[in-house]
């Protein structure tokens, strides 16, 4: 129901006397122009040594050096190939299938090349199973071009050549063959079938080594649990669009849960179809992503997600559990269990606890219910870190039985809570080698440092779920002196095979079974035929999948035994308890395990929940923050300003977390997110954060945690409150299943109603202007549904990629000058109506009603409904910047695109005051070749991921989404030069082709058979802000929540 | 904007009068054409081995000259007198020559020792078999190699020979100019003289005193200065054709219509594009596919160079122009040995050193960052000649911008030409839909929305 609730982006929004939110919305240049700083200093002006005569010497002078410089042009050179590769044809891109697998993401993904150079990553979409690329796979393109990567191998921080590292390695490893002390080989996840086999001939050869995988945030308990019940260490894979009932105990399954990937099939079913769709109830701490999805979200800590766990458990298995719930809770586990049992097979329990209990009790919950979206039988293998090896080889390296250790993919120094004893382990070490694309904390303790490939340098190759494989293939020649870990091993064991030949041979050997293997590498995806998959049980390489039928042909003490360790396991976590304020770690949509914290297009990356770029930060509820003294104030320029505080776990602090007040948080819980505060190795501008793993002990994310607020002020960038709406409450339109199902689009699609000849007629049929006919062409609209949108991001650093999108930098994000394109809204509404006050005080009662129901009805900021809206430029038919602008620097065509002259703007900015969506940015500054901006478009090598079919803009000039008028335009060419028409699918923008769940659609409308066209017929589709009459190109539908009980 | 071209009218009028001069002054001009070198002096001594030079010769070029030269190692072995080289050092006749040329890959098969030698020597490269060559063939072509090599014709001599009349030319362009001059002083004077004596006559007569007194009291300018509109309309006219002038020279500041900068190596489009007649698109073979026309890669001159390896010229010689310039034969053979240089061609033992170093080309058409231009829209989709935006490339001995690239520029073709839409299925339906639409059977990339500001610029 749209208009009766009350939608706000900030807490500051909720508070009516607030007059930054007034200024904010009232100018869309918070900032004046700081003319009196110049010239309203009469004094200081007047007794300034240039006077009239002088100023105008000046202006004569340079206007004069001006016209001289601009009569001679410079020589350009133009160099070509000495001999030119054949397939490379300079202007046209090439693409190449790959997959990253960098240990926390694994995907499969197209990397597009213009001149060799890899320029932007999109999804392959021949691939079926894992993730698909999202925020952080899409900006890994730019880390590739990082200027701070290791140029070559180091000994001892000091430039060696590869052989001297080389020699050191052989002769230790060859002396260590017999002599007691391990070989150990530290690493992250590979999932890879040819890593596997050659870490095993290389232990051979070797007479033994130890490959401990690590992961930085560990799913070691979902992996034992899978294991107890499996029989093998993978994790379980689920299809949530098999799903009607999704309920799920803190597992953040849109973004980084047991690594990701979900999000595909959650929005399949997310969308209405035939008036069904799926139903998703969250338990959770921290406001996450997932959270933020879910049509029913219950704030819990985590000590009672364990017992609500375990409740819902004895309800579904109709066995006492005597677990103290209260009243409220144990109603909503009711109706959680009623739910579940009603869909039957067709729901699904997801845990993202950490606990092998909670684990453990999930999987019985599934199995028992039978349920289809759940998929033990093809697991995945993208997270296979062992904390208690992890442990082991700490303890080992204190007392020196390691002899030599070789770490890839990993940053234990950083990423370890117990850093401090890794350090004294590894100087106990006789042979330390750590693969590394960056200096790091690791690197600087290590003997030496191995440079490392970056994934698109390098060959590899990855099976992310049982039977099916991936390949990855260098996109480019290595930068630098660099060397793959796999090659490097296969140098030390003294086999001249390239890595490449080596997985060439598995994969022919164990994988393809006769299948060609240049299609496999053309398609980047290969999945064996069954009868291959047969044989490939026994092969080596599929490591130990075989025994997954352990648990089908056990007999009935197998069976039993299960039950009591599902029952013990229930009852652990019925008794399970907390004291004092529980924090939960979690990992950021935008910098997940801190890999690639030096990213900037990742740093600039708003967090889709707290908007806030460039840091992280502790976040905590409304009523902890007022009792800890905690505050979050927003200042004259539009900034937020929050609090600094201290927390302790077990005794290891962190100072100065600064905080988030966050609407939805648990009351009694904290979050704070991993992968910031990395120092080592990093460009100043990217030393923001704090580094969370200290206090990630024993890889639990759960912790109990000391609180208190400590001295100073955090200036965030959050651009939660930039580009406000003047108060446009209707720019979001949402209802809820059942009024979908059973009203008339007209009374919650409502459109506004506007007086003509004193008769009320719908705005969008009252038109000022004449229209452009623009029935002959093509006509380009784009379609966002907020059903299917997850609000991941995936497609803001895709415009960030294919744009040139500048990177401004934390102090000009917070002066709201981002320069995004695309931006995700995330608005936070309740029942804040006097009629919805009024139901839920009827609905109260009992113990859990009376005073946490009232309190949370003054409050409505405790467990607000989120939605997401990607907002871009709207490319009005009417478009009000147009009739503003005064030079015509923006205009429009008969395809639908409103298009921005960037050489011909002249700054005045009338356009973007002018625009009712607040989507126009300025360049205040030149972001290129300017050493104040040192993100990349300042050096050689960070340019290298500027897209040449775009131009870079300059100083003054205004920029906004151009609707990919280059990807549409070369999709025409290519289809004249054929001489063919275009079919439906191939318009493409760089938000649509990155949006995986299907949420933003492209295309022509003047095709009847397009998907768009179809889409703009739905009851559903709306424009933003229709009474404004602008006549929008980009259309929403409807966001529906399947919120009733039914 | 439209680009005011009167700098173009004063350099032409300039032309024309230089012109006008020229053939008017051409009688004055000593007589200066060289005579052309006849170097058709081939002895034919090679008659005596019993073979036919001439027929020989052609026989060489259409069979053998792709891979061997006389005088000079190229894919295969020089060839000037191998049937006595042969006999001499390697003691094999005729016969052996035979069978090699008829089947060198059966003679390599067959064990023969020399045979195998001169395959290994030469990289393996493995020389095409010419069974239909008969006998009496290869005894022409072996003739044909006997015979001492054609008199070079001395280069020194011709560069002499023409250079006087060049000299010359340029002596007797002073001379009339010299000698105008002299006529222009003459009539001055005469006129001065005439009016002198007609002066004098009529002083003597006593006649016209009165009137020129009469004048004398208003001078000309005065009487200017007097009539307010008159001053009026002429400082109008002065400010409106200053300004027009004006904004003619600004608006021709960075357009660099005619830049033609010297470039590392002396390319001649002219002797390619023109005397050869290689199609564009042979070598900017990227403009049929992609925005850029590319720059080939030199082992796409290397694909014609390796047997290129000196400029004959055309069969006439040099012209007088060409010599002026200095564009001997010896100036272009050292250009393509600059070529070698760069891709790194040992031209002694016919193969690539790996020693390269990329020509660094100065760029001659800088469309601006902020403008999208696409060739192979140009000339895939819509079918324009080349010369068409670049001028009579194949008349250019130096590579210089023929249009102005400038936005007007641009519209103007834009509003003047049909769209090529015969054959192409994509226009089918947009062709039928927009003729309809303005009532005409052609369209003009404007009607097609080739105006939009964002065709262009994104």
């Amino acid at each position: 129901m749209a208009s009766n609730k009350k939608y706000w982006k900030s807490e500051a929004e909720l508070n009516p006397n607030d007059s930054i939110v007034e200024t904010l919305r009232q100018n869309e240049f918070p900032e004046e122009i700081p003319v009196d700083d110049f010239l309203g200093d009469k004094e200081n002006l007047s007794s300034g040594n240039t006077n009239r005569r002088d100023f105008l010497k000046y202006v004569g002078f340079s206007t004069a050096a001006a016209s001289l410089a601009a009569c001679e042009g410079p020589v350009r050179k133009s160099i070509p190939y000495v001999v030119k590769p054949e397939q490379i044809i300079p202007g046209v891109a090439n693409y190449y299938a790959t997959t990253i697998a960098d240990g926390f993401d694994f995907a499969s993904i197209l990397i597009k090349t213009r001149e060799g150079r890899p320029i932007k990553v999109e999804n392959n979409t021949d691939a079926k199973v894992g993730g698909s690329a999202n925020a952080r796979v899409q900006a890994s393109v730019l880390s590739l071009y990082d200027s701070t990567r290791i140029q070559g191998p180091l000994a001892n921080g000091e430039p060696v050549e590869w052989n001297v590292l080389d020699a050191a390695a052989k002769a230790k490893l060859g002396s260590l063959n017999g002599s007691g002390k391990q070989i150990v080989l530290l690493t992250q996840t590979y999932a890879s079938p040819s890593t596997d086999r050659l870490i095993g001939e290389f232990g051979a050869a070797f007479g033994g080594i130890k490959h401990v995988t690590y992961d930085a945030i560990s799913e070691d308990a979902a992996l034992s649990a899978f294991e107890a019940r499996y029989g093998e260490r993978a994790l379980p894979n689920y299809d949530l669009s098999k799903a009607d009932v999704i309920v799920s105990f803190a597992a953040d399954f849109l973004a980084d849960w047991q690594g990701g990937g979900f999000d595909v099939g959650y929005s399949k079913g997310r969308v209405p179809k035939n008036g069904k769709m799926s139903r998703h109830i969250q338990l959770e701490a921290n406001m996450s992503l997932t959270g933020a999805n879910a049509d029913k979200r219950i704030p819990l800590k985590p000590s009672e997600q364990k017992k609500a766990l375990a409740a819902l458990f004895g309800k579904l298995n109709n066995s006492n559990v005597s677990v103290d719930l209260g009243d409220g809770l144990s109603q909503a586990i009711d109706g959680i269990a009623a739910a579940i049992r009603k869909a039957g097979n067709k729901a699904v329990v997801l845990t993202g606890l950490d606990d092998v209990n909670a684990q453990a009790v999930a999987l019985a919950i599934n199995e028992m219910l039978g349920s289809e979206a759940f998929e033990p039988t093809s697991p995945r293998y993208t997270r296979q870190g062992n904390n208690a090896e992890v442990n082991q080889l700490i303890s080992d390296m204190k007392s020196g039985r390691v002899g030599a250790l070789i770490m890839d993919g990993v940053n234990p120094m950083y990423t370890l809570p117990n850093a401090a004893d890794f350090k004294e382990g590894i100087e106990n070490v006789d042979l330390s080698i750590a693969f590394s694309t960056n200096w790091n904390d690791t690197t600087a303790v290590a003997t030496y440092t191995a440079a490392a490939n970056h994934f698109l340098e390098s060959w590899g190759d990855a099976q992310f779920q049982k039977g099916h494989y991936s390949l990855m293939q260098p996109t480019i020649k290595e930068l630098f002196d660099t060397r793959q870990f796999q090659a490097a091993l296969l140098t030390w064991m003294g086999n001249d095979k390239s890595y490449y030949e080596y997985i060439k041979e598995t994969w022919s050997t164990f994988i393809l079974g006769g299948s060609d293997w240049n299609q496999a590498l053309h398609d980047g995806v290969f999945v064996p035929s069954s009868d291959t998959m047969e044989e490939g049980a026994d092969d080596p390489v599929a490591v130990a999948a075989a025994q997954t039928d352990k648990e089908e042909d056990g007999d009935e003490t197998a069976a039993e035994a299960d039950v009591t360790s599902v029952s013990n396991a229930v009852r652990s976590l019925a008794s399970s308890s907390s004291e004092g304020i529980e924090l939960t770690l979690y990992s950021k949509v935008g910098m997940g395990d801190g890999q690639q914290s030096g990213n900037p297009w990742l740093q600039e990356f708003p967090d889709p929940i707290s908007r806030v770029s460039w840091d992280n930060y502790v976040s905590v509820s409304k009523q902890d923050a007022a009792s800890l003294g905690l505050i979050n104030k927003n200042v004259a320029n539009g900034g937020l300003d929050g609090s600094y505080a201290k927390l302790t776990v077990n005794g290891v602090s962190i100072d100065k977390v600064p905080v988030i007040i966050q609407p939805g948080q648990a009351l009694g819980t904290v979050g704070l997110s991993f992968g910031y505060g990395k120092t080592t190795g990093m460009k100043e501008e990217m030393q923001v954060g704090v580094n969370a793993y200290p206090l990630y002990q024993n890889f639990s994310s759960t912790q109990s945690v000391q609180i208190e607020k400590s001295s100073g002020n955090h200036e965030f960038a959050c651009v939660q409150l930039h580009k406000t709406l003047m108060g446009r409450g209707d720019i979001i339109k949402e209802t809820t299943l059942e009024i979908f199902n059973t009203k008339d689009h007209a009374e919650w699609n409502k459109v506004p109603v506007v007086s003509l000849d004193h008769q009320e007629v719908p705005a969008t049929t009252v038109d000022l202007w004449e229209g452009f006919d623009r029935s002959i062409g093509h006509h380009f609209n784009m379609s966002i549904d907020l059903n299917a949108c997850t609000g991941c991001g995936a497609c803001v650093i895709a415009c960030h990629a294919e744009n040139n999108v500048p990177v401004v930098g934390k102090q000009e994000v917070r002066l709201s000058r981002d320069m995004h394109w695309l931006r995700i809204d995330r608005y936070y509404s309740s029942e804040d109506t006097f009629e919805g006050d009024n139901e839920k005080k009827d609905g109260l009662s009992g113990a859990f009603g009376s005073k946490a129901g009232f309190e949370e009805m003054e409050d409505p900021s405790a467990n607000p409904q989120v939605a997401f809206q990607p907002v871009m430029c709207q490319h009005c038919n009417h478009a009000p910047c147009e009739t503003v602008c005064p030079v015509a620097a923006t205009s429009h065509s008969r395809q639908g695109q409103n298009h921005m002259a960037y050489n011909r703007c002249v700054g005045t900015r009338y356009c973007a005051n002018n625009c009712p969506y607040k989507v126009r940015r300025f360049n205040w500054f030149l972001y290129n070749n300017n050493e104040e901006f040192d993100f990349y478009m300042n050096n050689d090598l960070g340019k290298m991921v500027i897209n040449p079919d775009v131009n870079v803009r300059s100083r003054g000039v205004m920029e906004k989404c151009s609707m990919c008028i280059q990807m549409t335009q070369k999709t025409i060419l290519d289809a004249k030069r054929e001489g063919r028409t275009i079919k439906d699918g191939e318009f493409q923008t760089a938000c649509s082709s990155a949006c995986s769940t299907g949420a933003i659609v492209f295309g022509d409308i003047n095709d009847e058979e397009s998907q768009v066209s179809e889409l703009k017929e739905s009851d559903r589709m709306y424009h933003l802000l229709e009474s404004v009459g602008t006549k929008p190109n980009v259309f929403y539908h409807v966001k529906v929540r399947n919120t009733d009980e039914a | 904007m439209k680009k005011v071209p009167y700098r173009h009218r004063i350099s032409k009028i300039f032309e024309l009068s230089l012109v006008v001069f020229l053939l008017l002054s051409t009688p004055l001009i000593a007589q200066e054409d060289a005579a052309p070198q006849e170097a058709e002096a081939v002895a034919d001594a090679g008659a005596a081995a019993g073979g036919d030079v001439a027929k020989g010769k052609q026989l060489f070029n259409q069979n053998c000259a792709a891979c061997h030269a006389l005088n000079r190692k190229m894919t295969g072995p020089a060839l000037a007198n191998v049937e006595t080289r042969l006999a001499e050092e390697e003691g094999l006749d005729k016969e052996w020559l035979y069978a090699w040329i008829k089947n060198s890959a059966g003679m390599i098969a067959s064990g023969d020792a020399y045979a195998n030698k001169i395959y290994a020597e030469y990289n393996q490269a493995a020389m095409t078999a010419f069974p239909t060559l008969s006998n009496q063939d290869i005894d022409d072509i072996l003739a044909y190699t006997a015979a001492p090599p054609p008199a070079p014709v001395t280069p020194a001599g011709t560069a002499a020979a023409t250079g006087a009349p060049a000299e010359s030319s340029g002596i007797s362009n002073e001379l009339i100019l010299g000698a105008l001059a002299v006529v222009f002083g003459l009539l001055v004077i005469m006129l001065f003289l005439v009016n002198k004596t007609l002066r004098r006559i009529a002083e003597a007569n006593g006649v016209d005193l009165e009137r020129e007194k009469a004048e004398k009291g208003m001078p000309i300018w005065k009487a200017f200065a007097k009539n307010q509109f008159l001053v009026l309309v002429t400082s109008i006219f002065l400010i409106l054709a200053a300004g027009y002038y004006a904004y003619g020279w600004m608006m021709q500041i960075g357009v660099d219509q005619g830049y033609a900068p010297i470039q590392p190596i002396h390319y001649s489009h002219k002797i390619h594009a023109g005397d050869n007649k290689i199609e564009c698109k042979y070598c900017h073979s990227s403009a049929r596919v992609s925005k850029h026309s590319g720059i080939p890669s030199l082992n796409v001159c290397m694909n014609c160079h390796k047997s290129i390896y000196e400029y004959k010229g055309n069969p006439e010689g040099p012209s007088a122009e060409d010599i002026a310039n200095g564009y001997t034969n010896e100036f272009y053979t050292g250009e393509i040995k600059k070529l070698y240089k760069a891709v790194g061609w040992d031209e002694e033992n016919q193969r690539y050193t790996g020693d390269s170093e990329p020509v660094e080309w100065v760029r001659i058409h800088n469309l601006p960052d902020f403008a999208y231009f696409n060739h192979s829209q140009h000339v895939t989709v819509a079918g324009v000649e080349c010369q068409t935006c670049h001028g009579p490339v194949e008349e250019m001995e130096i590579m210089y911008q023929y249009s102005p690239l400038t936005m007007g520029w641009c519209i103007d073709c834009h509003r003047e030409t049909n769209v090529n839409v015969a054959d192409n299925a994509y226009y089918e339906k947009i062709h039928a839909e927009l003729s309809k639409k303005y009532g005409v059977e052609q369209l003009t990339a404007a009607q097609m929305g080739g105006l939009e500001c964002g065709k262009c610029h994104y």
